[in-house]
């Protein structure tokens, strides 16, 4: 058969049957579960007597409630030590893998997992987690799904789902110097919306794409769902290969082979259907802030805030709303905003090579931390920590006036003890901006690449990266 | 299991598009192990603000009190997946939900738990909340056999799609008897999967 995308050939060979509903029975054949949305689910399997068939495709870690400085157990949080007690003792009752601070393998879920080499091409993989989306980089079919949903992937590694139609993004050319992936994302959402991609899954395709890193991929793929696309992909090719090879839980020796064989012939075919194509040109593509309450307002940092009047009518009071909580005006540059706080981390932007670019563009700057901003780097898993402190990495944060933790979740969403206070605003490298996300009911969120989080922190305002890197490229060597 | 067909109460409107998860139930209620207690905090931060500045949000409206239909308007519950959220409105007496579009984690949270969320068009939904303000003591009628909101003589056509419907109207919307069912061909697909069966 020929003519299809990887999300129809994944799609088909994981579907047991079609169920009274009309929906599918969708085998997951991989599951993640972490300590927020999983004590629920093993409360109801316990309450009704439910075993759990397939253990060795779940794994479990600790990130979302777990302090990134004092990790001494019990945690001063009562209420976070009782989730890592809980999540502990069903790993151990149900017989499933769980990677604890301390292992060298804990970290954000969806870090962790591609680094351990769990997260391969032709699998559907599911958390309780909306940005499960992530694992779409490697060609895999992921879902965030809620609780009772956990509940049955583990009672019988299946879900009930319907059919996404599939939308491919293509994306073409270089990017310019200065511009991210994480750019790449802002920029596609604030086209399409944050609503635009409800029922679909997003294939990611196209020289940009191609060229990418698998960690570049990953930070597209993990923001798929802040566009309404309840999966994004791209599909896999030489990089993912190279990525997986070597990594602890990836296919070895005689089965090597076998598995790039499959992994290559679960790509979409070159003439495959979609149910919708966009196109975009890489080089249209600027540094991207958001100035906004949904990840979808963005704006060029040359940019200044939309008026109103560019959006649908529709959208109009969500956007007087937005103004007024985040006290920005339409029409005011967003280059110049002051921020207080300065996040680097989280499974979008936490990762090994975002670490890299911002420490470049650190040292390009040569300047300290601004006085009136608090700066803190989270590594997204202990790998990337001891990765980024065998290059040095945390000694150029420090010397700069950045403080550097131990991996977790952090203030992407503020379970833990990092958070926004009052009404400050922050440049986070995160993914979600909405109202009160990092932790205070009124604190602001501005998104951007790492690289930026980095210079608006110096800077203590939002600046464009490029001012920097184009200083560092005219310096004589 | 439970059949669900009509849902018959007073309602409450939350209007605005976009209402995303975070601020249904603020991340800090979700250091628990069960989802009690999550009623009392449904929209907490929403309604603090709203109260400092001399406004009252829905859920603290004194006249919407008791309300078991929520009317919403666009991409209602985006964001995080947290099934604490649509838990939240549960638990706090919410058993119908009414908005032109959800997001779809949201949407699938809701039907597992048997919490029917149906749609209706951007001028339907804020008709409904115009009635719904209009008189809070109205009783509303969620037919989902019918596909139609109700309140007095007025009726608006709903949607849902068939297979929910219908698995609401059965009382199959709980998925994981059926899950379990499939159990051994769920055992066969996994041996035909390269990944589980060949290269592991
Ligand atoms: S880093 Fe943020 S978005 Fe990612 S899993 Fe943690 S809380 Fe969720």
């Amino acid at each position: 058969m020929s003519s299809r995308t990887l999300f129809d050939k994944v799609w088909d060979l994981h579907t047991v049957r079609t169920l009274p509903s009309g929906q599918n029975q969708l085998f997951i054949g991989l599951h993640m579960i972490h300590e927020v949305t999983s004590p629920q689910a093993f409360a109801d399997l316990r309450a009704k007597g439910l075993k759990v068939p397939f253990p060795e495709l779940s794994v479990a870690t600790v990130d979302h409630i777990v302090p990134t400085e004092n990790q001494a157990r019990p945690y001063a949080d009562g209420l976070a030590e009782e989730m890592m007690v809980a999540i502990s003792r069903n790993c151990r009752e149900y017989g499933i893998r769980l990677f604890e601070p301390g292992s060298g393998k804990q970290g954000v879920v969806h870090i962790i997992a591609p680094e351990q080499g769990l997260t391969q091409p032709g699998m559907t993989v599911a958390c309780g987690d909306s940005h499960t989306a992530t694992h779409g980089a490697f060609g895999a079919i992921a879902f965030g799904i809620g609780t009772s949903q956990v509940r049955d992937v583990l009672a019988t590694q299946t879900l009930s789902m319907s059919r996404l139609k599939v939308r491919k993004i293509q994306v073409d050319g270089r990017l310019k110097a200065g511009v991210y992936a994480k750019d790449v994302i802002l920029h596609i959402l604030r086209k399409l919306t944050a609503k635009g991609g409800v029922g679909f899954a997003y294939e990611f395709a196209g020289s940009t794409f191609s060229a990418m890193s698998m960690e570049e991929r990953m930070t597209v793929c993990n923001m798929a769902i802040e566009g309404g696309a309840r999966c994004g992909y791209v599909n896999p090719d030489q990089v993912t290969f190279d990525y997986l090879k070597g990594r602890e839980y990836a296919p070895t020796g005689e089965n090597w082979a076998k598995a790039v064989a499959w992994w290559t012939s679960i790509a979409s075919d070159g003439d495959a259907q979609f149910d919708d194509v966009k196109t975009f040109r890489a080089e249209d593509i600027e540094p991207t802030v958001t100035w906004g309450i949904s990840p979808d307002h963005g704006v060029g940092v040359a940019e200044s805030i939309p008026a109103k009047e560019s959006f649908t009518s529709d959208e109009w009071a969500t956007i007087e709303e937005a103004y007024q909580y985040m006290d920005l005006k339409a029409g005011q540059p967003i280059a110049g905003v002051a921020i207080d706080v300065a996040f680097i981390g989280s499974c979008t932007n936490g990762r090994i090579s975002d670490l890299r670019e911002a420490a470049k563009v650190i040292t390009a700057h040569g300047g300290q931390v601004n006085a009136k901003v608090k700066a803190f780097i989270v590594p997204g898993s202990e790998a990337v920590k001891l990765a980024a402190e065998a290059e040095g990495l945390d000694k150029v944060f420090t010397a700069h006036g950045f403080e550097w933790r131990n991996a977790g979740c952090s203030m992407c969403l503020a379970m833990n003890p990092d958070k926004l206070k009052g009404r400050q605003v922050s440049a986070s490298s995160s993914n979600r901006n909405f109202k009160g996300r990092q932790g205070s009911p009124s604190g602001r969120t501005l998104l951007m690449s790492p690289a930026m989080v980095a210079i608006a922190a110096l800077e203590g305002k939002v600046s464009d990266v490029r001012a920097v890197l184009g200083k560092a490229a005219a310096k004589p060597a | 299991m439970k059949t669900i067909s009509t849902i018959s109460g007073r309602a409450v409107p939350v209007v605005g598009n976009d209402i995303d998860t975070d601020r249904i139930i603020p991340a800090r209620f979700l250091r628990c192990v069960t989802f009690d207690g999550l009623g009392e905090h449904a929209f907490e931060d929403d309604r603090r603000q709203l109260t400092a500045a001399g406004k009252t949000h829905a859920f603290d409206d004194k006249r919407f009190t008791g309300a078991k239909v929520l009317v919403a308007n666009s991409n209602f519950g985006c964001g995080s997946s947290r099934e604490h959220a649509p838990q939240a409105l549960a638990k706090w007496g919410i058993d119908a939900i009414i908005a032109v579009s959800y997001s779809e984690i949201f949407f699938g949270n809701c039907v597992a738990m048997g919490l029917p969320c149906l749609r209706v068009s951007v001028a339907d939904s804020e008709a409904i909340q115009a009635a719904v303000v209009k008189d809070p003591a109205a009783q509303v009628t969620v037919d989902i056999d019918k596909l139609e909101v109700r309140i007095g003589g007025q009726t608006w056509k709903a949607q849902m799609g068939a297979g929910h419907r219908q698995q609401f109207l059965t009382g199959q919307w709980d998925a994981t008897s059926e899950l379990i069912a499939g159990l051994p061909e769920v055992r066969a697909t996994a041996k035909k999967l390269p990944y589980v069966s060949s290269f592991a």
